[in-house]
């Protein structure tokens, strides 16, 4: 049966990728990509811990109770929000990049570098 | 039977879900990472409709699928279809993989032995419609993380405008940071 863990290690795989596309990729864009990887690895974590709840030690949660875990659900909509928001800059930022340097490698992006 | 169904659903998702990731983590060409992309969302999304979040289901379809990777494309689209000659793919590949297996050598343990009170299968709640809930949340006890939220989305549409805004238009006066 499925339960918590496989969605805990399915997000943790999950976010593992994303962390591995920003560290191994030249593009930026598929930087921002991986971002939204991990960002929705962390979305998944949430609601699998909304749909297994953990409060309380036995005892069947009653209706109320469920109303009282979609909680949690208002939480992934402000990351969705942040997402949101973090692509429309980075890819302004890209954009910018782009047309300074005609390429999105961010190898080229070494300006600030000592 | 009863409990075999959920359970290959389960995995046929996460297996599209990670296929679809590794394929954008890894693939040689943006416009196939940026495609396979769509598949981890709606697998994501799948996922989520599993989990009885409908709502959250809904929207990830609607901002993943309908916003935030049709903004990506349009940046593939915008940067021209340069990514081969780019790529120096060994440049952190042993150090990328050495955080990431120490990581999960942090991470999966941590998970399988922190105490979760997890409840089991039978005694879940029944899954209901969760819309009605968190819209009555958003407008009650996180209307100000709501309030956040949209001034956070205000400033990134400003912020994104002024970024990405041409620099041909603009006086040299008005925009004192463009003439270093």
């Amino acid at each position: 049966m499925i339960g918590l863990y496989h969605f805990l290690i399915l997000s943790g795989v999950l976010f593992s990728l994303g962390v591995l596309g920003v560290l191994l990729r030249r593009n930026a864009l598929v930087v921002l990509m991986a971002v939204e990887l991990m960002l929705n690895a962390a979305n998944l974590a949430v609601v699998a811990f909304v749909r297994y709840p953990m409060f309380g030690d036995g005892g069947i949660v009653n209706a109320q109770d469920y109303a009282a875990m979609t909680n949690g659900m208002t939480l992934v909509f402000l990351v969705m929000t942040v997402a949101a928001a973090e692509v429309g800059v980075g890819l302004a930022i890209v954009i910018n990049l782009y047309r300074q340097k005609k390429s999105v490698n961010i190898e080229e992006a070494n300006a600030l570098k000592g | 039977m009863d409990a075999l169904l959920p359970s290959l659903l389960f995995y046929a998702f996460a297996g599209v879900i990670l296929g679809s990731a590794a394929f954008t983590a890894f693939a040689r060409d943006i416009v196939h990472a940026a495609f396979s992309l769509l598949f981890t969302f709606f697998g994501l999304a799948c996922l989520y409709l599993y989990l009885g979040a409908d709502f959250v289901g809904l929207s990830q379809v609607v901002i993943y699928v309908g916003g935030i990777l049709v903004l990506l494309l349009f940046g593939v689209m915008f940067t021209g279809h340069q990514t081969q000659e780019t790529e120096k793919r060994t440049v952190n590949f042993y150090w990328g993989l050495a955080l990431i297996a120490l990581l999960g050598a942090g991470m999966v343990p941590a998970l399988l032995k922190a105490p979760w009170a997890v409840k089991s299968a039978a005694e879940l709640p029944e899954a209901k419609s969760t819309i009605s809930s968190i819209a009555t949340l958003l407008m009650t006890d996180y209307l100000l993380p709501f309030e956040i939220a949209s001034l956070l989305l205000l400033m990134a549409l400003i912020g994104a405008v002024v970024i990405a805004r041409g620099e041909t238009k603009t006086d040299e006066g008005e925009s004192p940071e463009t003439s270093a």
